[in-house]
């Protein structure tokens, strides 16, 4: 390619951002060599989104002159690289001030005081996204961070960068955040207290996928191999690859991001591929408002899931991992890099892994602020350094994936399930749970509960013993819906949450457990305030490429604010319900992919069971 | 006037039997539902379908049912398969496709667009149940006129990506224009939304050969337009050879009043594909300038 770059000149820290992350310019240092013409783009394009996250942590915004320079580097073409850079709400592309607040503004916590918050905030810090400021605000999607809300995230550009997270956070902490900084807000809360159930020894007994969270030391792999680590590798390595696939098949383990797909015919139309290389993608952009089980996972117990990742890895013959992590999750990142590190330095990771005679490796990519791109096509284009707009299916990624190759694309929780499996067998693992949904499952309970948090329980349980597990709802209020599935799912009134929350059960009662979240609303909550974040938050997170979606969610947005401001004749109200009708199902009968066909999911459900959008007329 | 128009000879392909509306159609391994469609007679709306270009299946108003699939399929992209059973003209597929002519007249002027007005009117589409398209914002947008050889009226585009990937890798391989932002907000742009003189467009005009709503436009045709002098019907196609260089590209010279008002290039050429440089597109404004200043 002979590209054409823009002539404005990268500042001196762009320069030494760069460098850190892509090296001294890869003209002078020969790549022609290395890569070989035409290569040479393709071969580097993957490292776009690592360089774009260094320069926005440097400076704070990706400027022409920095943008310029990665694209030189990188023989990346700018408006691509532009295109890519704009796509992702976590980089600026203006200047903007160093610090920055993330205050959420997403369902779980709303239903916890965030409106309230964002109020105090407007009132005490003034308007959001100020420039010529040191510090400024914005209101953010959900933070993962729903068992402790109302969360702030806040980040500070420099060398190094600063993040920090504070949850629950008031208006003088956010306050603080733009004047001082995230180093002002001392220790993190330990990550056990998202996990209730461990508190008490009862609880305790019963934890599978979570039993060493609070327990091990998460930076210490000697703490792991002592807790049991690494045993479920052996056990797998005993068994070889095939075993391996037909214990995890024998355990009908599904998928636990949503779409409740089969591991095991995963895993085997992987190894199966003739194709190579094969590539394994951790699925960590858990973005769905009310989902947090990821990063308590990652952040308790990181070196289970580099295990497990090592068993899918041995059993599909995939040769490189990448774990693509949300970016609002400054622990979980910092808790895996040092895991996987240590991992490597003591033959876990890398070139023979343990002596056993097959290789594996893991990358974190840090995701920057796109939750489409938790779907499974759109993490392989985010990573190979494209816009993270998801893929036309078929073919699937078993066939084409990451790269062009065959790819086993997991969420994290499906992915820690195979400890067990190793250990005690799939038949072992089939027996809890029921037969159509096999194991435990981890639910993110959050809203109006009195212990919210993340549950680990055979599925099976009911939606009210699930609640009462939880603690209930607070004293003085009472229930009036649950929000399953989170803004993809559905809500169910607060008189019908006695079915067993298993994959069928929920099927049977027309929702779904979607990524296992379980969203308590209590009458102190406005539900149609709730409706409007959901809509406004698939027209923020619609990537654009399809027309019922990136339409659509706009004018679903717009009827249900017209219908809610409450100005509208009943008649008028009744034509726009039937508007939304008929947008949502274009969306969910024609969208590209899943973002679509359920962005009118939960809003229907409220309209249908909920008798939302009812007596709302002038 | 046109030459080498035949496609080149590939091996043969196995023939697959599908079911289009009732009908059991027989076509070539390989082909997509929209060629069976063709094949079939059957005529589907497409928008950002191009047939120089590998399908990006994004404005989905050419979706159908398939049988056994849960969402609808889009047909310019998804290849045949035996024993298929399609549905292009029930009420599933026919909501569809009227929601996107709606939601794309609700937010895009589709006056310049080509039989999209016809769709509508068989659709029933009536985009007006939004807002009044004339004054929402999300339409209106001044139209950028930063040279002298076209312009780009983004109140127009739908976002097919036709010109960014005739712009990028599947011809001109001059990567001048993406797709920057989004959701609502994407849209086409240089880096920073430089103007075109500073960016890496080498005013080929292949984007605007493959723009399907007239976003993308000769200065000629967009000056006209405005004056209200742009007359299709009284206009001519001469279809030429470039005289600029050897190679030899097809030329087709759109005149009006005998002037040039646009120079377009047969797409079914089977070495240029109705791709043309700065000289062939741009270049015949000396053909009709006899004054000398």
């Amino acid at each position: 390619m002979d590209l054409r770059f823009p002539e404005a000149e990268p500042t001196l820290a762009e320069v030494q951002a760069l460098d850190a992350a892509v090296g001294p310019s890869l003209v002078a240092e020969g790549w022609e060599r290395e890569y070989g013409g035409a290569h040479r783009a393709e071969a580097l394009r993957h490292r776009l989104l690592p360089a774009l996250h260094a320069l926005q942590d440097r400076v704070g915004y990706i400027s022409p002159g920095g943008l310029g320079e990665l694209c030189r580097r990188l023989d990346v073409p700018p408006a691509e690289a532009y295109g890519v850079a704009s796509f992702y709400a976590m980089f600026s592309m203006r200047e903007r001030p160093v610090r920055v607040a993330h205050v959420c503004a997403d369902l779980a916590c709303q239903a916890l005081g965030a409106g309230a918050l964002l109020d105090a905030v407007q009132a005490q810090c003034g308007d959001p996204n100020q420039t010529g400021v040191p510090g400024t605000w914005q209101p953010s999607p959900c933070l993962g961070l729903c068992e402790r809300g109302p969360a702030m995230l806040v980040t500070e550009a420099g060398d190094p960068a600063h993040e920090a997270v504070v949850a629950p956070a008031i208006a003088d902490d956010v306050a603080v955040a733009l004047r001082v900084g995230p180093r002002n807000f001392g220790v993190e809360v330990p990550v056990v207290a998202a996990v209730p159930q461990a508190a008490t020894p009862a609880g305790a007994a019963g934890l599978v996928l979570l039993q060493r969270v609070g327990i091990v030391d998460p930076a210490s792999l000697d703490d792991y191999r002592a807790h049991g680590g690494y045993q479920a590798l052996r056990n797998a390595v005993t068994m070889g690859p095939l075993d391996v696939i037909r214990e995890v098949t024998e355990s009908n383990l599904v998928g636990r991001g949503g779409a409740a797909f089969p591991a095991g015919r995963k895993w085997a139309a992987v190894a199966n591929q003739p194709v190579r290389t094969h590539y394994l993608v951790c699925n960590a952009d858990e973005s769905e408002p009310g989902t947090f089980k990821d990063r308590v996972i990652i952040e308790g117990d990181p070196f289970s899931l580099i295990e497990s990742m090592t068993i899918c890895a041995f059993a599909t013959g995939c040769e490189q991992g990448y774990i693509y992590l949300r970016g609002e999750y400054p622990r979980a990142c910092e808790h895996l890099q040092h895991a996987i590190s240590v991992a490597r330095d003591h033959g876990y990771l890398g070139a023979n892994v343990m002596g056993l005679g097959f290789s594996f490796d893991i990358e974190i990519v840090r995701g920057a602020g796109a939750y489409i791109c938790g779907e499974e096509t759109a993490i392989f284009n985010s990573i190979e350094g494209y816009r993270g707009e998801p893929r036309n299916k078929p073919p699937f990624p078993v066939e084409v994936g990451l790269f062009g190759k065959p790819t086993v694309v997991n969420n994290v929780e499906t992915l820690v399930n195979v400890i067990p499996i190793m250990l005690h067998g799939g038949a072992a693992f089939a027996a809890v749970g029921t037969p159509a949904s096999t194991g435990t499952k981890v639910f993110c309970v959050s809203g109006s509960v009195s212990k919210p948090g993340v549950y680990e329980v055979p599925y099976g349980m009911t939606l009210r013993e699930m609640i009462e597990l939880a603690g209930g709802v607070p004293a003085g209020r009472s229930l009036t819906a649950v929000l399953l599935g989170g803004a993809a799912g559905s809500f169910v009134p607060a008189d019908d949450i006695d079915f067993p929350l298993t994959i069928e059960g929920a099927r049977e009662h027309n929702t779904t457990l979607g990524s296992g979240v379980v969203m308590v609303l209590d009458d102190t909550i406005d539900l149609l305030t709730f409706l409007r974040r959901i809509a406004a938050f698939f027209r923020d997170e619609s990537c654009g490429q399809c027309v019922p979606c990136r339409v659509g969610t706009v004018r679903q947005e717009e009827a249900l604010v017209r219908i809610t401001l409450g100005r509208q004749s009943r008649a008028e109200n009744e034509l726009d319900v039937a508007l939304l009708r008929e947008v949502g199902r274009v969306m969910r009968d024609a969208s590209i992919c899943g973002l679509g066909h359920t962005a009118w999911s939960a809003i229907e459900s409220a309209i249908d069971r909920l008798g939302a959008l009812q007596g709302v007329d002038a | 006037m046109n030459m080498l128009h035949e496609t080149p000879v590939g091996l043969p392909r196995r023939a697959v039997t599908l079911q289009i509306d009732g009908d059991d159609v027989k076509v070539p391994e390989g082909s997509t539902i929209l060629d069976a469609c063709k094949s079939h007679g059957t005529d589907l709306p497409t928008l950002c379908y191009g047939d120089t270009l590998d399908p990006v299946n994004a404005c989905r108003v050419c979706v159908v049912e398939v049988e056994g699939s849960r969402a609808l399929v889009p047909s310019c992209s998804r290849p045949v398969e035996s024993g298929m059973v399609v549905h292009t003209d029930n009420e599933r597929a026919r909501h569809s496709r009227k929601m996107v002519l709606e939601l794309l007249g609700s937010s895009v002027d589709l006056s310049a667009a080509p039989r999209v007005y016809g769709w509508m009117q068989q659709y029933e589409a009536d985009p007006s149940r939004f807002g009044d398209v004339n004054t929402m914002k999300t339409v209106r947008q001044p139209a950028k006129v930063d040279n002298d050889l076209y312009v780009r009226d983004y109140s127009r585009c739908i976002l097919c990506y036709k010109c960014v990937d005739a712009c990028g890798e599947q011809w001109q391989n001059s990567f001048a224009i993406a797709v920057a932002g989004r959701g609502f907000d994407a849209r086409i742009s240089t880096e920073f939304d430089v103007e075109l003189p500073d960016s890496a467009c080498v005013y080929c005009g292949n984007c605007i050969e493959v723009c399907p709503t007239g976003a993308l436009m000769f200065k000629t045709e967009h000056d006209m337009r405005a004056a209200n002098t742009w007359d299709e019907d009284a206009q001519q196609q001469t279809t030429t050879i470039c005289p600029y260089c050897g190679v030899g590209c097809n030329l087709t010279l759109h005149t009006q009043d005998n002037t040039i008002v646009k120079v377009t290039s047969p797409h079914d050429h089977a070495i240029t594909s109705g791709n043309l440089c700065i000289k062939g597109r741009f270049g015949f404004q000396h053909v009709q300038t006899f004054a000398r200043d």
